[in-house]
């Protein structure tokens, strides 16, 4: 009779690692709007955002009360449905990510194993794949619903971009899968941990490169931001939005750097691994902190990467964008596939002289 | 063909060495270059917290001067006006009565005396046309309001507090 039992108390776990997540990423976009502004002053030998509070901390919630506090514009001719679709989805598909993304290692409380991940599923990378290019019609509806030819021609470079560039993305990761055999990220981070194993990026680097540009491209960050240019597009697809429609695709932008630092650090870097640390020796919930916090770091790390390039490098043209994303990351992540396929099978089959 | 100047370089068009043709490496190096702007100074002075010294000579807003005996130097001579190259300054004159005598120095003085603080230049003209030292340019420098006409200043903008019966207002105004 009991076949549909539901394990209420898994259900509430999920409920509030969920929530946690999704509120901490929201933050942590909110706080990656100011830490831009920072980086960017600092770089630029400014002070950059000092005003609001100590440090300029209050900076970013005084944005967010600012574009929720202004006047909502839909334009006249816009198509209303898919205008305000667009920045729903951008925010969910960058939301829906974070459900694969180890965050830790388990916690031990009240006598119940909480795994600090939403989803273990065994298809995570492609899992990964099919949301972020989801993410694209996100700025495809916003672009289109707005009835304005700027908008619409980001909307065409962003879409087009994306599926550029998501073809080398993948081809980059498949010599990764080739190496762990698996799809899941909770495996993949374990197998890094595992000490006769070093991190990924040891064994892939080239991967790994052509996988962080992809990734700079797939969040529309410069050099790769032309669905944005300024300059060219008037701000690109979200040229006709307002209010906290526009504060949505900002913040998707933001929560998308996020989500592939985080999804960058778990394949490449080790996931929450603390490097030089044997995580096993200490007390499962000490060992699960210890690895939250290595984790953020890395992320930190990227993001701060990420501004780094945006404050140095100018846009691409959008010739030289198609040439480098099908002329040379492409083969060029085609090649590795083959070498590493190589070596792979060099491995399992020694060859006899 | 000789170039014009010393400093002129030639265009370099040498094809780009490998290095040059992966792009990776000179993004590196551009990397570097930024990642090195972090440790520098900052030349920002922190405005309201913070201010930049002003040279001796700086114009700033006008004061109307007062003499040694706190009388008011104007003798509306309209020299000011006439010198003010934006047209900024008017003034309307008066003929000084027998009990005014310790309220201005001449027998003539300026009954209304308008600035324009929209239209000035802080050229510092009327200052020098002035024959009477009586207008001058301080170093206050930030008029700020929410409407334009605030922005014409009268005598009671402009005129220096008195040595004697304003003392408090005269140490404000200079900052002590």
């Amino acid at each position: 009779m009991n076949i549909l039992v539901i394990d209420w108390l898994i259900f509430a776990e999920k409920l509030v690692l969920i929530a946690v997540i999704i509120f901490s990423s929201l933050g942590v976009a909110l706080y990656t709007t100011f830490a831009e502004r920072k980086v960017a002053a600092i770089l630029q030998d400014r002070p950059g955002p000092n005003r609001a509070g100590p440090f300029g901390l209050l900076q970013p919630l005084a944005d967010g009360v600012k574009l929720f506090t202004k006047e909502e514009i839909i334009p006249n001719a816009a198509n209303k449905f898919l205008f305000i679709l667009g920045p729903g989805l951008a925010m969910t598909a960058a939301l829906m990510t974070c459900a694969v993304v180890p965050w830790g290692n388990k916690l031990e409380l009240f006598g119940r194993t909480i795994a600090l991940q939403i989803a273990d599923i065994n298809i995570g990378i492609l899992y990964v794949f099919a949301v972020v290019s989801m993410g694209v019609y996100g700025i495809m509806i916003g672009g289109w619903a707005s009835n304005n030819k700027f908008s619409l021609m980001a909307a065409l470079r962003g879409a087009s971009q994306a599926i550029s560039y998501e073809l080398a993305m993948g081809m980059s990761l498949i010599s990764l899968l080739f190496l762990t055999g698996s799809l899941s990220l909770k495996t993949i981070v374990e197998q890094q941990i595992n000490n006769s194993h070093f991190w990924n990026i040891i064994y892939q680097p080239v991967g790994f490169i052509i996988f962080f540009i992809c990734a700079l491209a797939e969040c529309n960050r410069t050099p790769f931001d032309l669905p944005e240019a300024e300059n060219e597009l008037n701000f690109g697809y979200h040229q006709e939005y307002s209010s906290m429609k526009l504060g949505f695709y900002l913040f998707s932008e933001y929560i998308n750097m996020f989500i592939s630092s985080a999804i960058m650090a778990t394949m490449f870097f080790g996931g929450y691994d603390m490097p030089f640390v044997d995580e096993s020796k200490f007390d499962p919930n000490i060992a699960a902190i210890i690895g939250i916090v290595a984790l953020m770091v890395k992320v930190v790390i990227f993001i701060f990467v990420f501004m780094w390039i945006r404050w140095t490098i100018p846009r691409f043209r959008y010739d030289q964008l198609m040439d480098l994303g099908w002329k040379k990351l492409l083969p060029l992540a085609l090649a590795n596939m083959l070498i590493t396929a190589f070596f792979i099978l060099l491995q399992s089959n020694p060859i006899k002289f | 063909m000789q170039s014009l100047t010393s400093r002129a370089k030639a265009v370099e068009r040498s094809p780009m060495t490998f290095l040059e043709q992966l792009y990776l490496w000179n993004i590196l190096k551009g990397m570097f270059i930024t990642f090195l702007h972090i440790f520098k100074k900052q030349p920002t002075i922190r405005y309201p917290e913070q201010k930049r010294e002003f040279s001796r000579v700086f114009r700033g807003l006008h004061v109307l001067n007062r003499d040694s005996e706190g009388r008011e130097n104007c003798t509306a001579c309209g020299l000011c006006a006439v010198a003010c190259p934006a047209e900024a300054i008017t003034m309307e004159a008066a003929e000084r009565l027998d009990s005014e005598k310790h309220l201005y120095r001449e027998e003539k003085y300026a009954a209304k005396y308008e600035i324009n603080m929209l239209r000035c230049i802080f050229c510092g003209l009327c200052e020098e046309a002035c024959p009477k030292d009586a207008i001058y340019l301080s170093e206050t420098f930030t008029p700020a309001d929410f409407a334009r006409k605030n922005f014409i200043y009268n005598k009671s903008d402009l005129l220096i507090p008195h040595r004697i019966n304003q003392a408090e207002e005269l140490s404000a105004a200079k900052g002590l």
